[in-house]
């Protein structure tokens, strides 16, 4: 008898609690129809007031990309906000520099609607969906990085620029109890619409990276949104110098791939740089482009090749290597993908060389 | 202690000052450590907690006499305030975005903070131990909330201090922190003479 008491007054308290907030929530919360404004009237949404931008732009299929899930803690959900969002708050201070905080920048995970709001976003956003996709093939590559192949469920496609990025979710494994989501790079060719793929280097303890060599196969179907990035090359040059370590060869290969179906005119120089000989990935289908192609040029450089490698190619570290063949900046665009330590070793090699530090590329991972 | 004796005013000061619940109780520490490297936000916190305190008390002092009391369910007391706590901290916050939205800016990010602070939960334990009345509960609520905002600043603003002096490499954040509110809570205490509660 006292148990039920007790079960049914703590149910009736929290009971009583719950109905109060969701009718507080009900006459508090609800600041009516509001409209997002974007880009001038581009597009105008009419959504509910009393949620975020970030979940309100995401209800109406247009994804910011965002790696936290509206925590404040990534601060990739930038938004500009013309008008209608209300003062900076505490929680955004950390992300935004002076220059955006002046442009009106803001996170939109914390921006809340309550008034009709405008804003800016990006052409490129526009592009960005949620897919559901499957798992058609696991190819290694080397001992640490595996290239997967996905292909959209219910025979949807997508356009993206070579060199661009999705992000995957990962489900939980093991230990891990969250889902975890992650960007990679698209390794394969933009007219090749139906899938995708990523190259994805295993990274010790790493949530997803885990996930992906440990658990993921074929068939699994995944939650993925793309393509996000502005990792595409300019068309204002017609020589590209291309810069990759490890996985950082995704997008490359897909820009090499897209410009040669393309039949563009463009010289281009592709130097990658490994340790030894079995980090090597992709060398054949690289070396086959050159024959084909002679104004496409692969390098391949070993910082440390093992004896029993029989390297003959060139040795040092990529950086080096990359000073060796090009002199100057004379116009040309440099596209670097890998390492932030590479990133900038090469940036400054190449500044050094009178390249244009405008004319720089870059995906830091 | 006959209670109903003590004058509410009392009270009041005495929970700001004597029986500080922060540096006579230590309750409310880890919010209490984590939030004072700024004065800005440390005092923004101590306000949002002194508003909460306030309500709560009130809310926690009707619950258990008009509920709890006349059910026989003192013993679950613990469960019963943070429920009401942790709810009226909920609707604290949605009135405070609709009706006063630059407070809610000010004060909203600590408000889901708050719900846990143990001070909290500590003031509606004491206001039924002590067999408080209605109003010596709520200047009890009141003077505690104050006594804590006026702690954490006092420790934010010396903090500030400290961080730009030169301290023993192995003293640097907990531990000077924690020797600060030690000399603090010595302080506080020195007032004992005037009035006490506890």
């Amino acid at each position: 008898m006292e148990i039920l008491k007790t079960i049914l007054s703590v149910t009736g308290i929290a009971t009583v609690l719950t109905v109060l907030i969701i009718i507080a929530e009900k006459f508090l919360n609800n600041y009516g129809e509001c409209k997002i404004d974007i880009n001038e009237g581009e597009k105008e949404l009419a959504v509910d007031g009393g949620s975020s931008l970030l979940t309100s732009l995401a209800a109406n299929k247009i994804f910011i990309p965002s790696a936290c899930g509206g925590k404040a803690t990534c601060g990739m959900c930038k938004v500009k906000v013309v008008n209608g969002a209300g003062p900076l708050l505490p929680t955004e201070e950390p992300y935004l520099s002076p220059e955006e905080r002046a442009a009106g920048v803001r996170l939109s995970c914390q921006v809340k609607i309550k008034n009709d709001i405008k804003i800016s976003v990006p052409e490129e956003l526009f592009n960005i969906r949620e897919y559901q996709a499957t798992i058609t093939s696991v190819s290694e590559m080397t001992h640490d990085i595996i290239e997967y192949r996905f292909e959209f469920d219910d025979g949807e496609d997508i356009s993206f620029k070579a060199g661009q990025y999705m992000q995957i979710e990962s489900k939980p494994y093991g230990k891990v109890k969250e889902k975890a989501t992650r960007a990679y790079s698209i390794s394969s060719v933009p007219s090749d619409n139906k899938a995708f793929e990523l190259i994805i280097r295993r990274v010790p303890g790493g949530l997803c990276t885990t996930y992906m060599h440990e658990h993921a196969k074929v068939g699994d179907k995944m939650r993925v949104t793309g393509p996000y990035g502005d990792f595409y090359t300019r068309d204002d040059s017609d020589q590209y110098i291309f810069m990759a370590g490890g996985s950082g060869l995704a997008p490359i290969k897909s820009i090499v791939m897209d410009i040669v179906e393309k039949g563009l005119d463009k010289k281009m120089i592709f130097f990658f740089g490994a340790v030894t000989k079995k980090d090597l990935y992709h060398t054949d289908f690289f070396r086959e482009i050159e024959e084909k192609y002679p104004d496409f040029k692969y390098i391949p450089a070993l910082s440390n090749p093992a004896p029993e490698d029989n390297w003959e190619g060139e040795t040092g570290l990529v950086t080096d290597v990359m000073k060796r063949y090009v002199e100057s900046g004379n116009g040309r665009h440099a596209y670097l993908c890998g390492s932030p330590g590479m990133i900038n070793a090469c940036i400054k090699v190449l500044t050094s060389i009178d390249f244009k530090e405008s004319l720089i590329y870059y995906d830091k991972f | 202690m006959d209670s109903p004796q003590i004058s509410p005013l009392i009270i009041f000061f005495a929970s700001i000052i004597t029986s500080n619940m922060v540096l006579s109780n230590f309750l409310g520490m880890c919010s209490f450590i984590s939030v004072s490297n700024e004065f800005k936000t440390a005092s923004g916190l101590g306000k949002a907690v002194t508003l909460v305190m306030i309500f709560t008390t009130v809310i926690n002092f009707a619950v258990y006499r008009f509920i709890v009391v006349p059910l026989e369910l003192e013993y679950l007391r613990y469960v019963v305030f943070i429920i009401v706590i942790a709810a009226s901290v909920q609707i604290i916050e949605l009135a405070m975005d609709r009706f006063l939205p630059e407070l809610h800016i000010k004060l909203g990010i600590f408000l889901p903070l708050i719900t846990v602070n143990c001070a909290i939960l500590g003031i509606s334990l004491f206001m039924v131990i002590r067999d408080y009345n209605f109003i010596q509960t709520l200047l009890f609520g009141a003077g505690s909330g104050l006594g804590w905002w006026l702690a954490i600043s006092t420790l934010a603003a010396i903090r500030e201090k400290t961080n730009k002096s030169k301290i023993p490499q192995g003293l640097v954040g907990p531990g000077l922190t924690f020797i600060i509110i030690g000399l603090m809570a010595l302080a506080f205490m020195g007032f004992s003479g005037i009035f006490t509660i506890q």
